[in-house]
């Protein structure tokens, strides 16, 4: 491997290990909250319970989240210097606000966690909008400074120099708000089936109609229906977002729908694989005229195709597939609650079927490899530039050889990471069950939140 | 003042206000992990108690340090990042390691030995690393030939004035957290574990004192530019020992407030300003270089438009943020019932 390839796995592994960690980060808040509300509205204990536990698993997947954030921060300039030069001069304004929204997150992370049982209701309901608008507010930032990278504004280059920067310009760039809120709904998303998963599995193993069995089945029913809510909101949005490559990355579309001809009337290809030989995709589903209307709301519109471009210019094939995967998994998300609402509420049953729970088990990490795979297509569908037709990757990377080294510790690292959270998420959960924390909550004067054995 | 200056001079603050935090950080790691078997002096407790709510908010400085590197003086990014690629990567992996488990021991009581272990011996080497970024920006350990930077890491772990200041990052490091640790747990009311920490404050204050005069010594050969310009400031550097005689005196004396001999929060007061002090005249002395000779805080700073926009979001940030520490201090700094709590493993249901 050549070492702008090593350097491209290197950062790739940073961020696909990170983002797992950052996509829950955002969506548990926004799980904890909600059962907090719930519990400050009915009074209900079981609720507080689900807000305790989660928060408790939040943490954990902080201990991890934080560490592995810094390192892709740091990595940047590590790896890219070259392209952190153009951020720091045209591009910082996110970076630096992000900061203030971590701050927050982690103030009032840890005022939620140590100092729950000393403080008013109102300031820790206070405390922890706090830390779901920092956790969401880091995301968009971060997003901000993804989606400048596909449409880069608020500068101009002259003979190399860059001049005429306007920060917010750059800031507010075209794809800023629909890129933003693509990460936003579908972090949501996850974190809501991240939840359905776990207590569809815990319904699976408890007895039915005990204590147990109704709590989890209450959390099950509130993260379905968040995550239908934010499911159909995320599709809706990654609707507009296919639109905005239609008029700003318009190779990045070809790709995505191994178009390979410029064309009004083009088909919207369904599976298969893009062939760079034969110009076509294989063993795929063409659905005639639908990508001409899904790109331009209209039947005539022009769709470019790859070879438009010189072939050197173009996105990796492949990213048809982490395109068609990202969506077949997000529309599937859909119908899924879909099916818990047709099965209790107009089949009345009490109880879902095994192959129900089953792919409710399956949800969760379902949607997180759709964050991977939109991820994943995002970055190397913007390929051979880092920054859109302004900054190629090559030139962004260090002038450092040797990455093998780094590339093999860094992966080490995350392996462990990931092995340890894995087992102490288990342990603690297996330590303090569902009875333990419900005894706990009934009982005055016992702290729930500081219980830890 | 020159918006570069400013610049530079809000980048010194938040170094300064992360090393600080950060040797408290680490040390408190440690510490927790030194006294883990002594149980009845309570001395880890208090560490922990010091560390739980605290270690995110420290590691959210390290982030804002170098965003601010790279959006304040972005072409001393691309050298700095060049060159720190090594040591940076390995700061990031003990870091890694060290964050999670810390978390990890917290959460996973019956494993909490080991896994202290893990995060007390990782973090109490982070700082050694971190401050080999100061030699390493004096230029020495640099090639800059035909337009590339290269950081000569044989050069670099073979020098006297390395090992200068790796020794005095940890042995500040240490002081600095048992000096708070001690303030904390008379706060809290915990004499023996005061005792514990005051005994080590007073132990490691002299040999951190004795690291900084190494560095002293070995920068005279090693980095004459930066020598000669801080002895220019010898009335400063003076200043400095003389408040870290103050904050000796503090550990000494007899008790204002009641409770055994010492007054630690003067002493923490004296030793940061003494500190400040010290870095200060290093700072100054340093510029106009970012890294020695061929990055300035001139030919490296962003773009005037970019530098405004940033400088209004530190205000804003600013005011936004202080009412949350002000808040985050009262609950956990300064609330007795925080202080004084039992700690978790007394708490069973």
């Amino acid at each position: 491997m050549d070492d702008l390839l090593i350097a491209r796995s290197l950062f790739g592994t940073t961020m696909g290990f990170h983002i797992i960690f950052a996509t829950i980060g955002v969506g548990l808040p926004f799980m904890m909250l909600t059962a907090e509300l719930i519990y400050q509205k009915t009074k209900d204990q079981e609720y507080v319970v689900m807000a305790k536990r989660w928060t408790k698993a939040f943490a954990v997947l902080l201990g991890v989240g934080i560490p592995t954030g810094t390192i892709a921060g740091v990595q940047l300039s590590l790896l890219w210097p070259g392209f952190m030069e153009v951020i720091g001069v045209v591009m910082a304004l996110p970076f630096q606000i992000e900061i203030y929204a971590f701050f927050i997150e982690a103030l009032f992370m840890s005022i939620y966690v140590y100092a729950a049982e000393r403080i008013p209701p109102w300031a820790r309901i206070t405390s922890l909008v706090l830390v779901a608008i920092g956790a969401l507010a880091s995301a968009v930032l971060i997003t901000n400074v993804h989606a400048w990278e596909g449409t880069p504004t608020g500068f101009r280059i002259e003979n190399g120099i860059i001049t005429d920067v306007d920060p917010w310009a750059a800031f507010f760039n075209p794809s800023f708000i629909v890129t933003a809120t693509h990460v936003a709904l579908s972090a949501y998303t996850t974190g809501a089936f991240v939840i359905a998963s776990v207590s569809a599995y815990k319904l699976w193993r408890t007895e039915f109609n005990t204590r147990i069995y109704h709590f989890h089945k209450k959390a099950l029913t509130l993260s379905l229906i968040v995550g239908g809510i934010f499911s159909l909101l995320t599709a809706i949005n990654g609707h507009e977002s296919a639109q905005y490559l239609h008029e700003y990355q318009p190779e990045k579309l070809a790709a995505a729908e191994g178009l390979f001809e410029t064309q009004s009337h083009a088909p919207l290809v369904i599976g298969g694989f893009t062939d760079r030989e034969t110009e076509e995709v294989k063993y795929a589903i063409h659905i005639p005229w639908a990508l001409s209307f899904l790109a331009g709301n209209s039947f005539d519109t022009v769709v470019k195709g790859l070879k438009e471009w010189p072939e050197e210019e173009w996105p990796p094939l492949f990213v048809h597939t982490l395109f068609n995967g990202m969506v077949g998994i997000g529309s599937l998300l859909i119908l899924l609650p879909l099916l818990a609402l047709l099965w209790i509420k107009f089949l009345k049953r009490d109880r879902y079927p095994r192959w129900i729970l089953s792919t409710f088990i399956a949800s969760g990490p379902l949607a997180v490899l759709a964050i991977e795979f939109g991820w994943i297509f995002a970055c190397t569908g913007r390929q051979p530039w880092t920054i859109y037709r302004v900054l190629s990757t090559a030139d962004s990377a260090t002038t450092a050889t040797n990455l093998g080294v780094l590339f093999l510790a860094f992966t080490a690292v995350y392996v462990i990471l990931g092995v340890s959270v894995v087992f102490v998420l288990l342990y603690y959960f297996r330590k303090n069950t569902v009875a333990d924390d419900l005894h706990r909550a009934e009982q005055k004067g016992v702290p729930l939140y500081g219980s830890n054995t | 003042m020159t918006d570069a200056l400013l610049a530079i001079t809000v980048l010194w603050g938040f170094v300064f206000i992360y090393a600080v935090m950060a040797t408290m950080d680490f040390g408190a790691g440690f510490w927790s992990m030194i006294y883990f078997n002594r149980t009845q002096t309570k001395a880890t407790n208090i560490a922990n108690r010091y560390l739980s709510p605290t270690w995110e908010v420290t590691n959210t400085f390290i982030v804002a340090l170098v965003v601010a590197v790279y959006s304040l003086f972005p072409s001393a990014a691309y050298t700095l990042g060049t060159v720190l690629l090594i040591p940076g990567s390995m700061i990031l992996l003990l870091l890694a390691l060290r964050s999670a488990f810390l978390v990890f021991s917290n959460i996973a009581s019956e494993y909490r030995k080991p896994l202290t272990y893990i995060s007390g011996i990782t973090g109490i080497l982070i700082p050694g690393l971190l401050i080999s970024v100061l030699p390493i920006t004096h230029g020495n350990y640099i090639d800059f030939t035909d337009g590339r930077q290269t950081l000569d890491l044989v050069k670099l772990f073979t020098s006297l004035n390395e090992y200068a200041f790796i020794g005095f990052a940890i042995s500040s490091t240490l002081f600095l957290s048992s000096l708070l640790l001690a303030d904390y747990s008379k706060t809290a009311e915990e004499y023996e574990a005061y005792a514990v920490y005051r005994r080590d404050a007073i132990i490691l204050g002299p040999i951190s004192l004795i690291m900084a005069v190494l560095i002293m010594f070995t920068l005279r050969t090693e980095a004459p530019w930066l020598f000669e310009k801080m002895m220019d400031n010898l009335a400063f550097l003076i200043a400095s020992v003389v408040f870290f005689i103050i904050g000796g005196l503090g550990l000494f004396l007899p008790s204002v407030t009641g409770g055994p001999k010492g007054m630690p929060r003067l002493t923490v007061i004296a030793i940061t300003i003494q500190y400040l002090l010290a870095s200060l005249v290093y700072g100054q002395a340093h510029l106009p270089y970012i890294v020695y000779p061929e990055v300035t805080i001139q030919n490296a700073f962003t773009d005037p438009n970019s530098f405004r926009a940033i400088f209004a979001t530190y205000i804003a940030g600013f005011a936004i943020l202080f009412p949350g520490f002000f808040y985050f201090w009262t609950l956990f700094m300064n609330d007795k019932r925080y202080l004084q709590q039992k700690p978790p493993e007394e708490t069973k249901s």
